[in-house]
């Protein structure tokens, strides 16, 4: 699997997202600098997590219209993997290559600990490697991961089995709807969440359930 | 130009004497800018006037280090071409006046002074104390510090591991924020400060200067009253965004070595990086303030070389190497401008809209800052041994210490830090010190920050001696070397005799356990005039260190790790209350003297543990300190999930036994199997060593002492702060 | 000419900052307090002369970046 990460200003779990995908793929990910609208071939783009331009505006907003998302946008309608991790689940609403927005968390403050998910939906690419109903281990760390959206579209959600990850029950950091921590596009090839699966692929250091949904990207596409 | 007038000296916060002697250094009066310049580069923040002849004392030098103070920050040889780079520096006074901004820029500026050094900053600590919680401003200062130190670090996405926080009565109206950063360099990669060679361009780069924070370096210097919170405009704002790009550029010009010298603006911002530059290299400097990239319009030549806006660096460059720089600096989106070139005069001269506006000798700035020898009165510590009878229930007493504010959970707090970003994180907030691993290493370094105000207050000299004993015992006891200590002195207004006592007193402990221990002391920060309407702060000497763990898989942390596991006491039994938590917080006194510092034992008992945490015997270890044997003990548990039941030696007294604050103290638990072993080795070293109980169950069972259930513990103590910050206590 | 741009949640979207403010202000001792809803103002100015070729741009600016109409409404103002 050929991989990439994107760079924006003030991306901050660009390097965390390159171990992990190094780690686990064995090959070093094209790091992608957000000014640059050509990205190499590859089968699987992150958006990493951090606080691109800073925040400012509304989280993932100004990065949104970076010039590599147009290419980001392209891929993905052609079927390429992408990953959106905290920020990068943020910049992918914000696109709109995921319904609904992340607004600030319900407690108005960040939070930073490791949380339950429960795995709703493993068929997908992202999570086959999980079974359906498995409760793993993330952390999240955001301030804004208060998933919204309108009814049609949570129904939507519901009913055609995108919601990847939910907040395991009494453990929703941030308030969001039907405790939604991971979602996915209708074609499947795009999946955002809060929980960072990057920062549990080491055993030292918080766990290894984040392993998983790399095994999955590897067994789906070789 | 209009003659100075006393008042204009008096308002810049020179006394009559420094003014003559600025006289005396120019051979004329000095303009308005100049004396702008002198009265920040000679304030105490910066010139630590009152502190230089006792600082000298302290120990700076061993095999390991590599620049001690001085420099931006210290830097430390981990080995294999790598060393550490750490600093504490306060942020007080701003963060009192607008809690979110000024902490926000403290954690900024600490991050800047290791960055500039070629470090990247891989953690961020923080030791914060604040008023009684009853007291009006004590809520909103806690969230407003709170969230600026998470705002900044968090979008900077470097982790904030560990940290302190307690409550006093006397910082009501003098809050201590003391921020500390830790970074790895590669040794053939540390970038220093001194601007050698001359013709040299001196180049500005990060964010456009303001008028932000003028005078920010006087204020950290002057005694609060109650038209202060009328300075607010003058705080600055911090911009973690511009930080980080400024730090990513940084980092990539420094993979060339295109840079001579650079330093962060910080205090007193242009004036002081482009005057110890020179100074560091024998030269001197021009600078012309036209092209200093400015936000906002009509700045004179005073705002600009007094400001204090954020996220600017100043760099000398090798001649020829401007346009590689700026293309580096442009990418990330940020100012880049030639502002002046070094020369031979050994002067600072300063142009703006072609007149010379300020012109002074370098070393005037720095070098010939005033000393002061300030008379002080030796402290008198108590000395009474304080057994005391107490017969208190145990229960009811560990339920009140450990959901007091100072000993309850600060998860509140740590929970809206970052603590895993960057991926390396071993041992996060809760633990004695926390373990960072060094990236693509299997080496960790292990990090504390340690102050114990109510020992300092009791006996100065011993009680700063302790902060560092107990900084190298947290380090310990998750397996480290201890390497290296910085220090944060807040005290009061230096000017009185018994609070200099206290200063003179606390650096000449710091300075006996640092030599003992061969733990030098190599950055550091003072904090003077922290009071309020005459009232000092307790002595708060704080100390950061950082420790070396050769392997991150040996290690040992707090939560108990098995049922069954033999639990150990190592070190010795005194049964002393002295200034203990339990006296203070369940007795409501503060009375006796604080515990007593033995160096040797605590020598001897920390290489015992370290080497049994090392060879992989140990790996569940909590160091005893507030609230004795009793709290380490529910605090491992609560970590766990695992209870435990022990029991007293005979005659022993309870309260004192179990809430007694004796130093160089560790509880450990192993296996049973090991049982023998640890206490045969300990007898062969001359250790003392007790087993205490064992782990196992949901309850803490003190047989006829009493028993209390984990969640009843954890209830009490995770309880207190989420409540009061909800406004409900 | 000056633009001043409100971006403001769409009805119906939970608020939990203006929540909070209200709650303090309730706090404080101020009675009455209703719902709170807590918005956004940009200033921008623009080169532009002609009103109706700015508010084509601004609009543009506020579907495009300034807001998010998924959860967010906005008005333009011009300063004459």
């Amino acid at each position: 699997m050929k991989s990439a990460v994107v760079i924006f200003p003030a991306s901050n779990c660009d390097r965390d997202a390159a171990v992990a995908l190094e780690q686990m793929t064995g090959k070093k990910p094209h790091l992608i600098w957000h000014a640059d609208s050509d990205i190499p071939d590859v089968d699987l783009i992150v958006l990493p997590g951090g606080f691109s331009y800073g925040d400012y505006l509304r989280c993932g907003a100004m990065a949104s219209q970076s010039p590599v998302m147009r290419t980001v946008k392209e891929r993905a309608e052609k079927g390429v993997s992408v990953l959106g991790i905290c920020n990068g689940f943020q910049i992918l609403t914000e696109t709109h290559l995921l319904p609904g927005a992340l607004m600030r968390n319900a407690g108005l403050k960040f939070v930073c600990r490791p949380v339950g998910l429960a795995v709703c939906e493993a068929q997908s690419r992202f999570t086959r490697r999980y079974s359906s109903g498995q409760t793993v281990v993330f952390p999240v760390a955001h301030g804004e991961g208060n998933y919204t959206a309108d009814d049609d579209t949570l129904k939507a959600l519901e009913a055609e089995g995108r919601i990847a990850f939910r907040y395991a029950e009494g453990d929703n950091p941030n308030g969001s709807a039907h405790d939604i921590a991971g979602i996915l596009n209708e074609k499947r090839n795009v999946l955002g969440l809060m929980p960072h699966p990057e920062r549990v692929c080491d055993a030292l250091i918080g766990g290894t359930d984040g392993r998983a949904m790399f095994e999955s990207l590897i067994e789906a596409i070789g | 130009m209009s003659r100075i007038s006393p008042d204009v000296v008096r308002e810049h916060g020179l006394s009559e004497e420094e003014y003559a002697k600025i006289e005396a250094l120019l051979g004329r009066a000095p303009n308005m800018v100049e004396l702008g310049v002198f009265s920040v580069m000679w304030s105490e923040h910066c010139s630590y006037k009152s502190t230089r002849a006792h600082l000298k004392k302290l120990p700076t030098k061993g095999k390991r280090v590599i620049h001690g103070p001085g420099e931006n920050a210290g830097v430390v040889d981990i080995g294999d071409g790598d060393c550490v780079v750490f600093k504490m520096e306060s942020h007080n006074h701003p963060s009192f006046i607008e809690p979110y901004q000024g902490a926000a820029t403290g954690v900024g500026g600490i991050l800047r002074d290791v960055f500039t050094m070629g470090a990247r900053p891989i953690a961020m600590l923080d030791s914060l104390r604040f008023g009684a919680p009853d007291h009006p401003k004590t809520r909103s200062l806690v969230s407003g510090v709170v969230a600026g130190i998470g705002g900044y670090g968090n979008c900077m996405g470097i982790p904030t591991v560990a940290g302190e926080t307690a409550f006093d009565e006397s910082y009501n109206g003098n809050i201590l924020v003391n921020a500390m950063c830790v970074g790895l360099a590669k040794k053939d990669k540390i970038f220093l400060s001194a601007a050698k060679g001359v013709g040299n361009p001196i180049v500005y780069v990060g964010s456009k200067t303001g008028r932000d924070g003028i005078h920010g370096a006087t204020m950290a210097s002057a005694e609060f009253n109650a038209d202060s919170e009328e300075k607010r405009p003058t705080v600055q704002v911090g911009d973690p965004f511009a930080e980080k790009l400024v730090l990513e550029a940084c980092l990539e010009l420094m993979e060339s070595d295109a840079i001579i010298a650079i330093q962060d603006m910080g205090a007193a911002g242009l004036t002081s990086s482009s005057s110890e530059m020179a100074d560091k290299g024998g030269v001197g400097a021009e600078i012309d303030l036209d092209k200093v990239p400015q936000r906002e319009t009509n700045m004179t030549a005073y705002d600009m070389m007094l400001s204090e806006s954020q996220e600017r660096m100043l760099a000398v460059l090798k001649p020829g190497r401007e346009k590689e720089a700026e293309r580096i600096f442009k990418k990330w989106g940020l100012d880049f401008s030639i502002i002046g070139i070094t020369t031979d005069t050994h002067r600072l001269i300063v142009k703006h809209r072609n007149e010379v506006v300020a012109d002074m000798p370098v070393g005037s700035l720095s070098d010939a800052a005033p000393v002061y020898e300030r008379p002080f009165v030796k402290p008198e510590p108590a000395h009474e041994m304080l057994l005391t009878d107490a017969t208190r229930a145990v229960v009811p007493s560990l339920l009140k210490v450990l959901g007091s504010p100072d000993m309850c959970s600060k998860r509140w707090i740590w929970e809206q830090y970052d603590h895993s970003v960057m991926a390396d994180t071993v041992i996060g907030p809760g633990g004695d010190a926390a373990l960072v691993r060094v990236h693509n290493t299997n080496k960790g370094l292990a990090m504390t920050v340690d102050a114990n105000p109510h020992y300092c207050k009791a006996d100065p000299y011993e009680g700063a001696k302790q902060a560092v004993a107990e900084a190298w015992r947290n380090l310990t006891a998750v397996g480290a070397h201890p390497l290296a200590v910085t220090d944060n002195l807040n005290f009061g207004n230096p000017e009185k005799p018994e609070i200099m006592g206290q200063i003179v007193a606390a650096v000449d402990g710091i300075g006996e356990a640092c030599r003992f221990l061969d733990f030098p002391v190599v950055s550091g920060n003072c904090s003077l005039y922290n009071e309020t309407q005459g009232e000092g702060i307790l002595p708060t000497p704080t100390i950061g260190a950082v420790g070396l763990v050769k392997d991150v898989t040996k290690t040992a942390s707090i939560p108990f790790k098995r049922v069954g596991d033999a639990i150990f006491l190592i070190g010795e039994v005194r049964c002393q209350l002295g200034r203990s938590a339990y006296l203070r917080l369940v007795e409501s006194r503060e009375a006796g003297a604080m515990p007593p510092v033995d160096l040797s034992a605590e020598k001897q008992n920390g290489d015992f543990v370290r080497d049994l945490i090392e060879t992989g015997i140990v790996d569940t270890c909590h160091d005893i300190s507030d609230g004795g044997v009793i709290v380490a003990l529910a605090e491992m548990a609560m970590a766990s999930g695992v209870g435990a039941h022990i029991v007293l030696p005979n005659g022993m007294p309870p309260i004192p036994f179990l809430f007694g604050e004796e130093q160089a103290r560790y509880l450990i638990a192993v296996p049973t199997e090991k049982a023998e072993k640890i206490l045969t080795d300990a007898a062969v070293n001359g250790i003392f060593a007790m087993m205490l109980g064992e782990t196992g169950g949901l309850t803490l069972r003190l047989d006829e002492l009493g028993e209390v259930s984990l969640e009843s513990l954890k209830k009490s103590h995770e309880a207190w702060l989420p409540s009061y910050m909800a406004g409900d206590s | 000419m000056k633009a001043r741009v409100f971006i403001r949640l769409k009805n119906g979207v939970l608020d939990p900052q203006g929540k909070a403010i209200g709650k303090a202000l309730t706090g404080l001792g101020f009675a009455g307090i209703g719902e709170v809803r807590q918005g956004k103002l940009i200033e921008i100015e623009l080169d532009e002369t002609d009103e109706a070729a700015a508010k084509t741009a601004l609009t543009e600016m506020c579907e495009k970046l300034l807001a998010n109409t998924v959860i967010e409404r906005y008005e333009i103002e011009l300063a004459k």
